[in-house]
C-alpha cells in the first residue's frame, strides 16, 4: 500500500524541552491510525505538527526529522501551511463551532478556499456523511451553538468533511462528550474511513481498538511500538505497551 | 522505534491524484492577507504617529516661551510677560482637596460595594448607578457643582467649589478601579482571616486593603491625571482666566492651567497661541509625569507575587 | 464569588446583632461600616441631583419656551434678538462633529485593535499599549489648540474654503481623542474570544487575515458595537476640543468645512460670559444639558445592554 502521511525521525520541542523524540510513523490512505499513550507523551503535538497547527504555540520548535503529506514536505519553506491545512482538516478536542449558523458554519471553510460547487448541496452531503442532517436539516440557520456538545462535534466534523480533505485529524475528538454521543462518533469514523485518511488522539484505549486499524503507543515523547491495531492489544511486542495496555500505569 | 504495520510499505502517492471541486486561490489571498496585515499596522502607528505629532508641534510652537519667568508670572494682557503662576497654584491646591474628597468617598465606597454589602438588588441598583455615572459628560458635572456646591451649598466661585465638583465627576472612575483592585484579592485571603476569628472589617482592614493597595493607588493616579487635563467643569462653576493673586482662602476665586491655556489658545494673536504651547509643555508634562508613574506602579504589582 | 457573598451576608448581620461581651470592639466597627455605606450611596445622590437639578432648571426654561418648539426649532438664537430656541442646529452640529470623529477612530480603532489582539508580539504589545494609553491621558484642551493651529491649516491648505473654525478640525481631534478608547475595548473584545475558535478556523485553512475578518469580528461584534456606540457618546459629550475647534455659530448645515456649535460648545460659551442667573439663558444651557445627558445615558445604556448579553456568549 502507499503513504499519504508520514513523519520521519521526528524530534519536537517546546522550548528547550524536547517533546517528541525521534518518532517515525507511516500512514497509508482510507486507515484510521489511533494514536495513544499517557498524559503529556507527546501524542497530540505529533498530531498537530501534521497539519502545521503548532505554528501558532510561540516555543514550538521543529528540532530534527521531517513530514511528510504526500510528496510534499510539510515543514519546508517553500510550502505554505495553509495549502496543508487545506488537505488536513482537523477535529479539535473541545467541539467549537463558529458562533453562526450552521450552514455558515459548512460553508465559510470552502467559500473562502475557492469552492466552485453548489453550497446547498455541499451543506447537505457534509452534513449526512456527518450523521447529523436529518436532526438539523430543518434549522440550518439557527446557531450551531445552539446544539447539543455531541451535535456540535459532529457539526465539527462536517465542517471539516465540507472541505473534500484527504486527511483528517481527530484530537481526543470525543474526550468531552457523553457516552451516547462518543458512540455516534465512532460509528462514524467507521464510516468514514472509505474515503478519509484518519488519524485519532484518543486517551480511551477501547476506543483505540473499536476505530482503527493502526495503532501507535506513544511514551514520554518515543514512538514505542507502531503496528496492526488486532496485534497491538492482543499481542504487544514490547513489554511497556503491555503494561499500558493491561492498565498498569497511564 | 517502531515496526511499521505490514500493510503499509513504503511509496508516497503524488498529490495531483486527487480531484475536487475547489479552484486554487492560495496566491491571491497570500497578497489580500498581506495587504491587511499592512492595513492594520498602519492603524496601529496612525495612533501613535498623532501623539509624535502632537508632541513635535506643540514643543515648536511653545519651547521658547517656556523659562523660570513663565512660571513664576501672572497673567497679563502682553504675552511676553505673561505666566502661569496663579495657574500652577489654582490646579496644585484644587488637584489635592480633589484627591481628598474623592477617595475619602471613592475607595470608601468601593470598600463597602466589594466587601461588605449584601449583594442583593439594591447593591445591583447602586452598580448600575456608579456604571451610568462614569458615562456622564464632564460638562455635566459642571452643572451639577454650579447648581449644588456654587449656589445651593454657597460657596461661590471658589476653589472648594471647583474641588468638590472635580471629586464628584472622577469618583465613579475612583469607585470602579477600587473595585477592581479589591476584586483582585483572592477569597482564600479572607477566608484565612475569618477562620482565625477576625471580623469582616478586620479582615477587610488588615488583610484585604493592603493587598490591593497597589491597584487602588494605580487607578486613584489615573483618575488624577484625568482631572488634571479637565477644564470644561470648571469653566461651569467659574473658573476665571485673569487672576493675578494667590489664593488665600479655600473660597477665593480661581483658575487652572488647563482654563488659561483654554483662554490663550482662544485668542487670534500668535504670540498667545505661543505661550498656550509654552503652558500646555507644562500640563502635558505634569499629566504625562502622574501617568507614568500609575503605569510604572501597575508593572512593579503585575511583577508582584501572582495570586 | 458565592463564598464571598455567603461571607459578606452573615457577617454584616453579625455585626448588626452583636451584644453583650463583645459589644464594645464592635461599636466603632459599625460606625466605619455606615461611613462606607453613606460613601457608596452618595453616588446615588450623585446621580439624583444632577437628575433633579436638570430637571428644575430646564423646567423654568420650558415655561417660557415650549418643550415642542425646543425639539423641533431649527433656529438657535439665543443672546441675540429676536430670540430662537429651537435645538436642532446644535444637535446638527453635535452629531456631524461625533459621526465625523466616528469614522476616524472606528475604523483605525477596530484595525489597532486587530493588529494587538492578533498579530502583535508579546513584546510590540508591551510597548504599543502605553504609548496608546498615554495618547488617552492628554487632555481635550490639548487637542483644541493642536486643532486650532495644525489640523485647520492643514485642512485650509487641502480645502481652501475651510473656515477659521471649523466642523472638520474638531471631529479629527475628536476622533483621535476617542480613537484609544475604542482600541482597547475592541482588543479586549477580541483577546475575549477563546484560542479554539481561532484553532477551528486556521484548521479550515484559513489566512491570519480570513481568521480575523471572517471569525473573530463576527464572533466579537457586539463588544466592537457596544465600543464604537460608547465610543460616539464620549464624542457627544466631548467639550473643550469642540468649543475651541468648531466655533460658536449655530449651523444647521451638513458641511464640515463651516463653522458649527455643538451642544456642548454653547453651553461653554455662555458660561464663560457674564449671564445672570434666572435669565432664559442662563436657563436654556440647563435644557440643552438635559438634552445632551439624555442622548449620553441612552447611549451608555445601549452600549451597557449589548456588553451584558455578550458576557455570556463564551460560558
Amino acid at each position: 500500500m502507499d503513504i499519504v502521511i508520514a513523519a520521519k525521525n521526528l524530534t519536537l520541542a517546546y522550548g528547550d524541552k524536547n517533546i517528541v523524540k525521534n518518532v517515525s510513523l507511516a500512514v497509508g490512505p482510507r486507515t484510521v491510525t489511533a494514536l495513544i499513550g499517557p498524559s503529556g507523551c507527546g501524542k497530540s503535538t505529533l498530531l498537530r505538527t501534521f497539519n502545521r497547527m503548532n505554528d501558532f504555540v510561540p516555543s514550538f520548535r521543529l528540532v530534527s526529522g521531517e513530514i511528510n503529506y504526500r510528496d510534499l514536505n510539510v515543514y519546508s519553506e517553500k510550502v505554505d501551511p495553509v495549502y496543508i491545512r487545506r488537505r488536513v482538516g482537523m477535529v479539535f478536542q473541545k467541539p467549537n463551532p463558529f458562533p453562526s449558523s450552521i450552514a455558515k458554519n459548512i460553508t465559510w471553510g470552502p467559500s473562502i478556499n475557492g469552492f466552485t460547487g453548489d453550497y446547498d448541496q455541499l451543506v447537505e452531503s457534509s452534513l449526512r456523511r456527518a450523521a447529523l442532517w436529518d436532526e438539523v436539516k430543518d434549522k440550518l440557520n439557527s446557531s450551531g451553538l445552539a446544539l447539543s456538545g455531541g451535535q456540535q462535534q459532529r457539526l465539527c466534523i462536517a465542517r471539516a468533511i465540507a472541505m473534500d480533505p484527504d486527511v483528517i485529524l481527530m484530537d481526543e475528538p470525543c474526550s468531552a462528550l457523553d457516552p451516547a454521543s462518543t458512540a455516534r462518533i465512532e460509528d462514524l469514523m467507521t464510516d468514514l474511513r472509505d474515503r478519509y485518511t484518519i488519524l485519532i488522539v484518543t486517551h480511551n484505549m477501547q476506543q483505540a481498538a473499536r476505530v482503527s486499524e493502526n495503532t501507535a503507543f506513544m511514551f514520554q515523547g518515543e514512538m514505542v511500538e507502531y503496528s496492526n491495531t488486532k496485534q497491538i492489544f492482543n499481542a504487544p511486542k514490547q513489554r511497556l505497551t503491555e503494561d499500558y495496555i493491561m492498565g498498569r500505569f497511564g | 522505534m517502531s515496526t511499521t504495520p505490514e500493510n503499509i510499505s513504503g511509496t508516497t502517492i503524488h498529490e495531483a491524484e486527487l480531484e475536487t471541486s475547489f479552484k486554487d486561490n492560495l496566491a491571491r489571498r497570500r497578497v489580500e492577507a498581506a495587504i491587511f496585515k499592512a492595513v492594520i499596522l498602519l492603524a496601529t502607528f496612525f495612533a501613535m504617529a498623532i501623539l509624535a505629532t502632537l508632541v513635535w508641534r506643540i514643543s515648536a510652537q511653545g519651547w521658547a516661551w517656556l523659562n523660570w519667568n513663565f512660571m513664576t508670572s501672572f497673567p497679563s494682557r502682553v504675552a511676553a510677560r505673561a505666566g502661569i503662576l496663579s495657574a500652577l497654584v489654582g490646579s496644585a491646591t484644587i488637584i489635592l482637596l480633589t484627591v481628598v474628597f474623592a477617595v475619602m468617598l471613592g475607595v470608601g465606597a468601593a470598600i463597602y460595594l466589594e466587601e461588605l454589602s449584601p449583594k442583593n438588588k439594591l447593591s445591583q441598583f447602586i452598580e448600575l448607578n456608579i456604571s451610568n455615572l462614569s458615562g456622564v459628560p464632564s460638562l455635566v458635572y459642571g452643572m451639577l457643582g454650579l447648581a449644588v456646591f456654587v449656589r445651593l451649598l454657597g460657596f461661590g466661585r471658589s476653589i472648594m467649589a471647583a474641588a468638590c465638583t472635580l471629586a464628584m465627576m472622577i469618583l465613579p472612575i475612583i469607585i470602579i478601579s477600587s473595585r477592581e483592585a479589591l476584586r483582585t484579592v483572592p477569597p482564600s485571603i479572607r477566608l484565612a482571616a475569618l477562620a482565625l476569628g477576625a471580623t469582616k472589617w478586620q479582615t477587610t482592614w488588615h488583610h484585604v486593603i493592603p493587598a490591593a493597595s497597589p491597584g487602588i493607588l494605580t487607578g486613584i493616579i489615573l483618575a488624577v491625571s484625568r482631572a488634571m487635563g479637565e477644564a470644561a467643569p470648571l469653566i461651569m462653576v467659574g473658573g476665571v482666566t485673569y487672576i493675578a493673586f494667590l489664593p488665600n482662602s479655600l473660597f477665593d476665586s480661581f483658575t487652572t492651567l488647563p482654563i488659561q491655556i483654554f483662554n490663550w489658545a482662544g485668542r487670534p494673536q500668535e504670540e498667545f497661541q505661543a505661550i498656550a504651547a509654552a503652558a500646555i509643555i507644562v500640563l502635558v508634562a505634569l499629566v504625562l509625569v502622574t501617568n507614568g508613574v500609575a503605569i510604572l506602579i501597575r508593572a512593579r504589582l503585575e511583577n508582584r507575587n501572582r495570586w | 464569588m458565592s463564598t464571598t457573598t455567603a461571607i459578606a451576608n452573615s457577617d454584616m448581620s453579625a455585626i448588626t446583632r452583636t451584644g453583650d461581651a463583645r459589644l464594645k470592639i464592635r461599636w466603632h466597627e459599625l460606625a466605619v461600616v455606615r461611613w462606607l455605606q453613606i460613601c457608596a450611596w452618595i453616588s446615588v445622590a450623585t446621580t439624583i441631583a444632577i437628575v433633579a437639578i436638570l430637571v428644575l432648571e430646564s423646567s423654568a426654561f420650558f415655561a417660557v419656551v415650549p418643550v415642542w418648539n425646543f425639539l423641533t426649532g431649527t433656529n438657535w438664537s439665543p443672546l441675540i434678538d429676536p430670540r430662537s430656541f429651537g435645538v436642532l442646529p446644535l444637535i446638527t452640529g453635535t452629531l456631524v462633529v461625533s459621526l465625523g470623529a466616528s469614522l476616524i477612530a472606528v475604523p483605525i480603532g477596530l484595525g489597532s485593535a486587530i493588529y494587538l489582539a492578533e498579530y502583535a508580539s508579546p513584546t510590540t504589545r508591551r510597548f504599543i499599549k502605553p504609548t496608546i494609553e498615554l495618547l488617552a491621558g492628554i487632555p481635550s484642551v490639548v487637542f483644541g489648540y493642536f486643532a486650532v493651529t495644525t489640523v485647520t491649516p492643514f485642512l485650509q491648505a487641502i480645502f481652501p474654503s475651510t473656515e477659521v473654525f471649523n466642523a472638520a478640525s474638531a471631529a479629527i481631534v475628536l476622533g483621535f481623542m476617542v480613537l484609544p478608547m475604542i482600541t482597547s475595548l475592541c482588543d479586549d473584545a477580541i483577546r475575549a474570544a477563546p484560542r479554539t475558535l481561532r484553532e477551528g478556523g486556521f484548521a479550515l485553512a484559513a489566512t491570519k487575515a480570513e481568521v480575523s475578518i471572517g471569525i473573530l469580528i463576527p464572533a466579537s461584534m457586539s463588544a466592537i458595537m457596544a465600543s464604537f456606540i460608547l465610543g460616539f457618546s464620549r464624542a457627544i459629550g466631548e467639550t473643550m476640543a469642540v468649543a475651541l475647534a468648531a466655533g460658536s455659530t449655530p449651523n444647521m448645515s451638513l458641511n464640515p468645512l463651516i463653522s458649527m456649535q455643538t451642544m456642548t460648545g454653547y453651553i461653554v460659551q455662555v458660561a464663560m460670559g457674564d449671564v445672570p442667573h434666572g435669565t432664559i439663558e442662563y436657563q436654556s444651557i440647563f435644557a440643552v444639558a438635559a438634552a445632551l445627558f439624555v442622548m449620553t445615558l441612552i447611549l451608555n445604556l445601549l452600549s451597557q445592554f449589548i456588553v451584558r448579553r455578550f458576557a455570556r456568549q463564551w460560558e
